[in-house]
């Protein structure tokens, strides 16, 4: 029965989805129900799954099973996702206007691909799933496709993350050569070097799906997809899960020695440089989007460190805290046509529960206290620091960049309406000036659940998480800690009250990691491609060419020698054979050809062709073939 | 008569009696489409009657007296390494049959050519006879070329000639390895699983290392590989639709077949030596065909080059399958591999070739840049387009990534250095997306302003391809259950 209930969670979201897509248009009214009511019953099949605990396998490739299983860090993540995905496809039902069932069916394939990540337990089912949350991701990126840019948008992240796969196919290779097998708990095993191409090959893979450095750009062009789709893409599910496998393949990591280190110090910078990248964004989407990326940094560093139970909460806090930001950005998106922060003064008076929410989002992201970052990101810290002080000292300064620029989102949309703001709407779409109760409810429950997922961390259900990750030895934050780290929280968020953050051009435009991105790999390899492609036009196809007719000439020479001297000396078995195969082909041709009318009648118009433009080209090549045979036979023959 | 030679032979007699029998056009459209549909049936009931055959033999074999003189017979079989090819092709021309029920340009000769053509490719997967085999092969090259010189577009005679010219000389090559290798054995014969138990040359590294040169360099051509492939381009572009699905789907699959059924289990010892030549030019094929596909802005040539990338793959596997240093899993895995990806290149090419030709029927051009936009007025043409790209890049839940992920993971497993073609998929999925951008995205303008839908035969064919390479994606198992013990036995055979 269980291992039925795991197949159910994965292919409900996927065949209904599917459908959804197949249908097309003509199912666009009834879809919004359809993708809730499926969406509702995954969120309850996954809550039974994280109790049950079920397993399932099946046959897949020789010797490689698609196995699927939820553990006790998937019975966490598995139903955080699948409820922001029930929220979001709540919010979209108002939100969403064209294209309903394409929209929701996307939604609900991709959410199926996060199932089977989340819950995969060999690196090719992980691998298969990881390729369509990229694909999926791609179509609803660019889900309005009569815009190219946004298309352009999808293929940027598509291209960047499938950069990082390659990461995972090379890692499934070093497995099998590494001998331990394929299973994500095998990795481990895996002899000598091998082991270090698949710790290497994962943590490539999560780190461009998580958008770590070097590979955050594309997360920044991805905004310009549907609010929704950043509300569970972009925080919740796709980039989480690069966090996520990092939690998952932690015991690979450290295995290798140098790897943990690495993962976490990745992570740790990205915090700090994303941070400051956020602080210097004037478009909320990219604020977000940034500190996504700086976030899923501290998930990343609890994954380099070791603490799985950390990093789990951290995740699922985010995933809340983040999916009601860019719920409530959105709602503003559609309702005032902007999402700059310039011109969002007073958005959060003008709507006060999605304002209030959003505050509490906010606050929750900068790390106040007792919101659910806050504590999160300490017990990650904590672990940290038995490590490293340097890097627990990183974290903390990105916390403080957390808390800034929270704090500049905060005080903006707090701010009184400015008797002009009207001046400032619209300048993206045009905004019907309304935020739908559908839109409110779901950035509600998301604050809620910002506020309160901390929880996962303090007694009872944070012992009982780290007790059942094997973790319960781990060490925890010293009250101290927690006070300091509240403590610059506090005073980063009190002091940007009054001071003007700076918003530095590097930063702004996210490191110039897009343009050098640009400069250094798209365009030379496009340049090498057009250069290849002259030299096959220009080069090769005409070295073939004149190759030939170089070969004609002597060939004719050797015709009439051919013909009067060699032919009827060669004899033998094998030219008898040659005779009998091509007269045989002759034979079936000639018959075929001189039936087929239709045929026929092409054949003589080609005769002609040939005879105006090719006088005696097939006979002299079937001369020169003659040659070859005869050169091979006389090489078999003296050295055989 | 058994089951496989009437599955050979019944086009072949058909396609006499439509020649000779002047059937009205119509007639003669649906009797093509049932034919082949009635070979599909039979090619049913073979597979339905397969089962693995012990220690690496054959399966439905037939051996009839044929030229006995020379030591060659009429000798058919299948086993996991061609029974899947044979179902490809007579899927592929049952798609082709239904694709075609609008032709206008003399459809009773174009049905005939048709079937003429099935019964050759259906006849060299199950030949077991090297002259048999070679027959098969260069009466396929015949029918292709009037195929492409008489349904044809463009600078058609030109094209077809040059495809028929370069593909023949490459079998001539063949035929000198083939009667190399009926020399070498002792008793001479021509006969495949003969040769494969004898082995013969296997004590004569140089002349072995020359007659497989001559196999390679015959299937090579045919495959193709860089730098052979410079026919494969003009070919397709002016190849009618369901011709470029027939030459990529099936006829380029008889290069990489001639690989696993021929060259690798008769010259073990020389396979073994050239292993890095072959992983070489399949690394190369794979990044050289990706990138310069990449350049191209007409569609038709753009699916032909990456052709040369997905046949790249192929050879780099079965290259690596010759590592015997290495792992037998890996090496295993990697033939498995390669076999699904002739399967695979052949549903998802074809189904992408048969929705370009729809581009050139509709507005007479396969320039990416004079379209834009399609998808508002033909959203099936554009699902389907963008469904079948993100299949031939490899997109998981599609067969090219069940090919590929055995291809890359056994390759890699048998040798680091196959990881450098692990670029050809992000190439390929770049061209490709650029492809589905230009094409389908954005404003509406130039030739797509009213571009008529596809038509439900278009959408069947191509998308009942489709739908089995979504099928092979899911469900991978039944093919990989015919295959994989194939594969084992070629592996065991070439690390002799």
């Amino acid at each position: 029965m269980t291992p039925a209930l795991l197949w159910t969670v994965v292919a409900l979201p996927a065949v209904v989805g599917a459908l959804l897509c197949l249908v097309g248009r003509r199912a666009d009214r009834m879809a919004p129900a359809v993708a809730v009511g499926t969406a509702a019953a995954g969120l309850a099949l996954a809550i039974v799954a994280a109790v049950l605990r079920p397993e399932a396998e099946s046959r897949f490739l020789p010797g490689l099973p698609f196995g699927l299983a939820v553990d006790p860090l998937a019975a966490v993540v598995l139903p955080a996702v699948a409820a922001v995905t029930l929220l979001v496809l709540v919010f979209s039902a108002a939100d969403v206007e064209d294209g309903r069932a394409r929209f929701t069916g996307l939604m609900l394939l991709f959410a199926a691909a996060v199932a089977v990540t989340v819950t995969a337990t060999t690196l090719t089912t992980l691998l298969f799933a990881w390729e369509v949350m990229g694909a999926t991701s791609y179509a609803l990126v660019g889900f309005s496709w009569r815009d190219r840019d946004k298309v352009g948008a999808g293929t940027t992240a598509f291209l960047t993350t499938r950069t990082a796969d390659l990461g995972l196919y090379l890692a499934a290779g070093a497995a099998l050569a590494g001998g331990g097998g394929l299973a994500l708990a095998d990795l481990p095993a895996a002899a000598g070097p091998w082991r270090d191409v698949v710790a290497a090959g994962v943590l490539v893979a999560a780190l461009g799906k998580a958008a770590q450095l070097p590979f955050s750009f594309w997360l920044s062009r991805a905004m310009e997809g549907p609010s929704p789709v950043s509300a569970l893409l972009h925080s919740a599910a796709m980039v989480a899960m690069g966090g996520y496998l990092l939690l998952r393949t932690a015991p690979l990591l450290e295995s290798t020695g140098w790897a943990g280190p690495v993962t976490a110090w990745a992570g740790v910078l990205t915090a700090l440089t994303l941070g400051a990248v956020a602080i210097a964004q004037s478009d909320l989407k990219q604020l977000l989007a940034a500190s996504t990326a700086a976030q899923l940094g501290f998930v990343v560093l609890a994954a380099g460190v070791g603490s799985v139970s950390g990093g789990a909460a951290h995740l699922v806090a985010h995933a809340a805290t983040k999916a009601a930001l860019f719920l409530a950005a959105g709602a503003w998106l559609s309702a005032l046509g902007t999402k700059q922060l310039t011109a969002l003064p007073g958005a959060a008076r003008r709507w006060p529960v999605v304002g209030a929410c959003a505050a509490v989002g906010l606050l929750t992201l900068a790390g106040i206290p007792p919101l659910s970052l806050w504590a999160t990101k300490d017990d990650v810290l904590a672990v940290a620091r038995e490590q490293s002080v340097a890097l627990y000292v990183a974290g903390l300064a990105a916390a403080g960049m957390s808390a800034a620029y929270a704090a500049k989102a905060l005080w903006q949309l707090l701010r009184p309406i400015p008797p002009d703001a009207d001046a400032g709407y619209d300048t993206e779409e045009v905004g019907n000036r309304r935020i739908r109760t559908p839109q409110v409810a779901p950035v509600v429950v998301l604050a809620a659940g910002a506020a309160v997922l901390g929880l996962l961390v303090w007694p009872p259900a944070g012992t009982e998480l780290r007790a059942a990750l094997g973790e319960s030895g781990a060490p925890r934050p010293p009250l101290l800690d927690l006070v300091l780290s509240a403590t610059v929280a506090l005073a980063v968020v009190a002091a940007v009250a009054r001071v003007d953050l700076p918003e530095p051009r590097w930063a702004a435009r996210w490191l110039g990691l897009g343009i050098l991105t640009d400069r250094l790999v798209t365009r030379p390899v496009l340049r090498l491609a057009e250069l290849l492609a002259r030299f096959d036009d220009r080069v090769l196809d005409r070295a073939v060419l004149s190759t030939g007719r170089a070969a004609l000439a002597p060939a004719r020479a050797l015709a009439r020698f051919d013909d009067r001297m060699l032919d009827g000396a060669v004899g033998g078995l094998s030219a008898g054979t040659l005779r009998a195969a091509r007269g045989a082909a002759v034979a079936d041709t000639a018959g075929v050809d001189g039936a087929a009318e239709g045929v026929a009648a092409v054949t003589r118009r080609l005769g002609g062709l040939a005879r105006r433009t090719q006088t005696g080209q097939l006979h002299q090549y079937y001369v020169l073939a003659t040659l070859v045979l005869g050169a091979g036979l006389a090489l078999l023959l003296l050295t055989g | 008569m058994t089951v496989l030679s009437l599955i050979v032979f019944l086009p072949l007699a058909a396609a006499a009696v439509l020649a000779l029998v002047r059937l009205p056009d119509g007639a003669a459209r649906w009797a093509w489409l049932a034919l082949t549909v009635a070979d599909l049936v039979l090619v049913g009931v073979a597979v339905a009657a397969y089962e693995t055959p012990p220690d690496g033999g054959l399966a439905l074999e037939q051996r009839a007296r044929w030229i006995p003189s020379v030591g060659s017979s009429y000798h058919v079989g299948v086993d996991g390494l061609s029974l899947p090819l044979v179902v490809l092709t007579a899927v592929l021309f049952a798609a082709c049959a239904v694709y075609a029920l609008r032709e206008q340009r003399r459809p009773r000769a174009q049905a005939a050519l048709f079937l003429f053509l099935q019964s050759t490719c259906l006849g060299l997967f199950v030949a077991q006879d090297l002259i048999l085999f070679f027959l098969f092969f260069d009466l396929s090259i015949v029918g292709m070329y009037f195929a492409i010189a008489g349904w044809g577009h463009g600078d058609r005679a030109r094209s077809a000639l040059k495809f028929f010219l370069y593909t023949f000389l490459g079998s001539l090559a063949l035929l000198v390895g083939f009667i190399g290798l009926y020399l070498a054995a002792d008793p001479h014969t021509f006969d495949i699983p003969e040769l494969v138990a004898a082995a013969p040359l296997q004590d004569s590294p140089v002349t072995g290392g020359w007659v497989l040169a001559a196999l390679l360099l015959g299937l090579a051509v045919k495959t193709p590989t860089v730098p052979f492939h410079t026919w494969l381009p003009p070919a397709h572009t002016d190849a009618p639709a369901i011709g470029s699905a027939i030459l990529a789907g099936v006829l380029l699959k008889m290069g990489t077949y001639g690989f696993v059924r021929i060259a690798m289990p008769v010259l073990p010892d020389a396979w073994q030596d050239w292993a890095w030549v072959l992983i070489t030019i399949g690394v190369v094929s794979a990044l050289y065909g990706a990138l310069v596909a990449l350049a191209q802005t007409d569609l038709k040539r753009m699916i032909a080059y990456t052709s040369v990338n997905h046949m790249g793959y192929v050879v780099l596997a079965v290259g690596a399958a010759g590592l015997v240093g290495s792992g037998e899993t890996a090496r295993e895995l990697a033939v498995t591999g390669a076999v699904t990806q002739m399967v695979s290149h052949g549903l998802t090419t074809g189904a992408l070739f048969l929705l370009a030709g729809v581009l050139h029927q509709r507005r007479g051009s396969y320039a990416m840049d004079e379209y834009g936009g399609l998808a508002a007025p033909a959203p099936r043409f554009a699902a389907l387009f963008a469904v079948g790209a993100f299949a031939s890049l490899g997109l998981p839940a599609f067969s090219g990534f069940i090919a590929e992920f055995q291809v890359f993971t056994g390759s890699i497993g048998a040798t680091p250095v196959a990881a450098v073609a692990l670029l050809g998929i992000l190439l390929t999925a770049a061209l490709f997306l650029r492809a589905v951008q230009r094409l389908l995205t954005g404003r509406t303008t130039g030739l797509s302003v009213g571009f008529p839908d596809l038509h439900l035969r278009e959408t069947v064919a191509a998308g009942g391809l489709l739908a089995l390479s979504l099928l092979v994606g899911i469900v991978p198992w039944p093919l990989l259950d015919l295959i994989a013990p194939a594969a084992e036995s070629v592996v065991d055979l070439v690390s002799r």
